[in-house]
């Protein structure tokens, strides 16, 4: 099970292009959404901070419920109607986005931003031709006449790996097979020549031999038009294929950031260390498998100091009282941080897994 | 095509189901409708020849024969009161009722589509219960009741409308017929709000909504090609059966608001004992039921790609 590769899967493999341009071009910084429920309000995402580079791929990774699809969705202005954005910044080619009004936004979705959905079934529109989809975007944002706009659908068809577009262009999206749909998706995103897209688990509702294809199709795009990517997912191996880099996320916020290989075979959070481990299809060495115990914390109420002590096998006091922000870690690569208060403990447990039975 | 091929083959024993019910509408009035037509001192001669005209001396199942055979030659007897033959009677004041229903139609679709939305976009809002609430009014109210006020407080007070009549022309039609379709939107809008507005909070919770939103569509352009498109599907339905309840209930606006339309005079007819036109006019009336929802279902059809290849 050592090889150089990091999956058992394809290997499409990240993008070689470094960041296009000097510092980093979406900005997160301490972002708090809250959502009113009927339990009390949930704390969804609690102070998370990301920084993203020009043609840079970041995974979010973690588990249901860790407030990555509430990031992706803030970030995008589309918070369900109950959820807000209570504090924080998002700043996007230099500009805030989050005191804009909902039709300035209207201006950055689409050109600057997109975003690709889970179930791309629902989130097509089942009663509009799909060619029409995906014309909409540059017919409302680059002015173009409904021939022009249909025209650059079918270049993005083409480009996407949609057979026969000129026939498919008049089909509706329930005639399309579930990767053909994502592939829609993807020309939607694309549509405007966006600087980031957004996915949210794109390839979790698919076959898995379709899913390696629409992984190759994003990476060969972000390689060709430099676009950015934030790739949120809870499958470590797809992370491993796709992204540069990978930030962790636990009961709302991250515990973990850092080099995609970095992260995946050298862990230096407990919940990291718990989800490589318990993860088949991750080139990490382990003895066996090991599930995490207990459960993701409520959001309502979570536990005081690091929101994960209650399920670490290396949780000391100071864990359960002291806050545990993101820490840069002595020695590693660029924005490689992590919550832990005791991290040398995990990284004992590597070395132990790393010798094996 | 198969959907649509389908829906009109269904049509056939629906219109067998009529014409059984209205053929037996005659026999339906308590005692002998000769009896009932020429009075209690007519002769037992003068009745013998009235069932012979009317073949009510034959067996049942000819009798339907009979009627099915002139029905189809598009004869549906003579008027007894007019001397005329019904059909042309019926044709003749068919155009008023049918102004009255589809203006109507318009009328409560132009009020339900623009409260529907006010209330789904601010769910649970003040206004949105003022929607849900105040239209039910409407709903409580018996349609003549709501007529008969609206035409104190804008004909005969303010005005605007005429109290009564059809009018001439199209613009005379528009202005002569506001208030009778009015009485009958205000019947059937609160219903297709309800329905509306449940089918747009279904809309706008849904993932393709997200979509457009994600690729930065402006408001108007997200309500009409987005959110509308999609939720008048389920409420298209139920406008269709609500005018077909609709229909019957023209019979008294037409009276209250006296349009020459069937709904008159099938009252007309009913007092002049005139059961041919009787007749007539219910299988009429059962006829635009049918063709209402069949009209609905096509809509639907159109309206929803995936009714067409699903089926």
């Amino acid at each position: 099970m050592t090889g150089p590769d990091m999956t058992k899967r394809g290997t499409a493999g990240p993008a070689a292009a470094g960041p296009a341009v000097a510092g980093p071009m979406l900005e997160v910084s301490d972002l708090h959404v809250q959502i009113a429920a009927r339990h009390g309000t949930v704390r969804a995402v609690d102070g998370v901070s990301l920084e993203v580079a020009g043609g840079e791929a970041l995974g979010l990774v973690g588990e249901s419920g860790s407030g990555k699809s509430m990031t992706l969705r803030a970030i995008l202005g589309v918070l369900p109607p109950e959820a807000r954005i209570t504090s924080g910044q998002i700043v996007l080619d230099g500009v805030d986005l989050v005191p804009l009004s909902n039709s300035d936004l209207n201006h950055i979705r689409g050109p600057k931003m997109s975003m690709v959905f889970q179930e791309p079934m629902s989130a097509l529109n089942p009663v509009m031709r799909v060619g029409h989809q995906i014309a909409e975007g540059p017919r409302v944002h680059m002015g173009y006449s409904r021939s022009k706009a249909a025209e650059r659908a079918l270049e993005l068809m083409r480009r996407v790996g949609i057979p026969d577009p000129e026939r498919r262009f008049r089909a509706y999206p329930h005639e399309f097979s579930g990767g053909m749909r994502q592939r829609v998706m993807i020309a939607i995103a694309l549509s405007c020549d966006p600087e980031i897209i957004l996915c949210d688990e794109p390839t979790t509702a698919l076959d898995v031999t379709i899913q390696d294809q629409i992984l190759r199709l994003l990476a060969r795009l972000c390689a060709d038009s430099g676009v950015s990517l934030i790739f949120v997912t809870h499958d470590l191996p797809v992370v491993a294929q796709l992204c540069q880099r990978v930030a962790v996320m636990y009961g709302g916020q991250l515990v973990e950031t850092g080099d995609v290989r970095e992260v995946l075979l050298d862990p230096r959070h407990p919940y990291t260390l718990g989800l490589v481990r318990s993860a088949p299809d991750v080139e990490y060495v382990r003895n066996s498998l090991v599930a995490i115990p207990g459960s993701p914390p409520s959001l309502v109420t979570p536990p005081s100091g690091c929101r994960f002590h209650p399920r670490c096998e290396f949780a000391e006091e100071d864990c359960k009282v002291q806050p545990t922000p993101l820490r840069e870690l002595p020695g590693g690569s660029r924005s490689r941080a992590t919550a832990c208060l005791h991290y040398e403990r995990c990284q004992d447990a590597v070395a132990a897994d790393r010798v094996g039975p | 095509m198969t959907f649509v091929f389908r829906r009109l083959l269904m049509l056939i024993p629906v219109a067998i189901g009529v014409t059984i019910v209205v053929f037996f509408m005659i026999h339906l009035i308590p005692g002998d409708p000769a009896r009932t037509v020429l009075g209690i001192h007519a002769t037992p001669q003068r009745i013998a020849i009235l069932h012979r005209q009317w073949g009510l001396d034959r067996p049942l199942v000819s009798q339907y024969w009979l009627f099915m055979d002139r029905l189809m030659h598009g004869n549906l007897g003579q008027s007894l009161y007019y001397g005329v033959p019904a059909a042309g009677l019926i044709l003749s004041r068919l155009p008023p009722t049918l102004w009255l229903i589809c203006y109507a139609a318009v009328l409560a679709v132009a009020v339900s589509v623009p409260l529907a939305m006010i209330a789904a976009t601010r769910k649970d809002a003040v206004r949105d219960h003022v929607v849900r609430a105040v239209p039910l009014v409407g709903l409580g109210m018996p349609p003549f009741w709501v007529g008969i006020l609206l035409v104190y407080a804008l004909a005969i007070h303010v005005h605007a409308f005429p109290v009564s009549g059809y009018g001439t022309g199209f613009g005379g039609h528009l202005h002569s017929m506001f208030l009778p379709a009015l009485t009958v939107a205000i019947a059937l809008a609160p219903v297709v709000i309800r329905s509306l507005r449940a089918s747009m909070l279904n809309v706008l919770g849904a993932e393709y909504i997200t979509t457009a939103k994600s690729k930065g569509v402006p408001g108007p352009r997200l309500f009409l090609r987005h959110v509308l498109r999609n939720a008048v599907i389920p409420a298209v339905t139920v406008l269709g059966i609500n005018i077909g309840f609709l229909i019957g209930g023209t019979v008294i606006i037409e009276f209250i608001f006296a349009i020459p339309g069937i709904g008159q005079l099938m009252i007309n007819s009913i007092f002049q004992r005139d059961f041919p036109v009787v007749q007539g006019v219910t299988l009429v009336f059962g006829v635009l039921v049918v063709l209402v929802n069949l009209l609905a279902d096509l809509s639907y059809a159109a309206l929803d790609p995936r009714v067409r290849f699903d089926r």
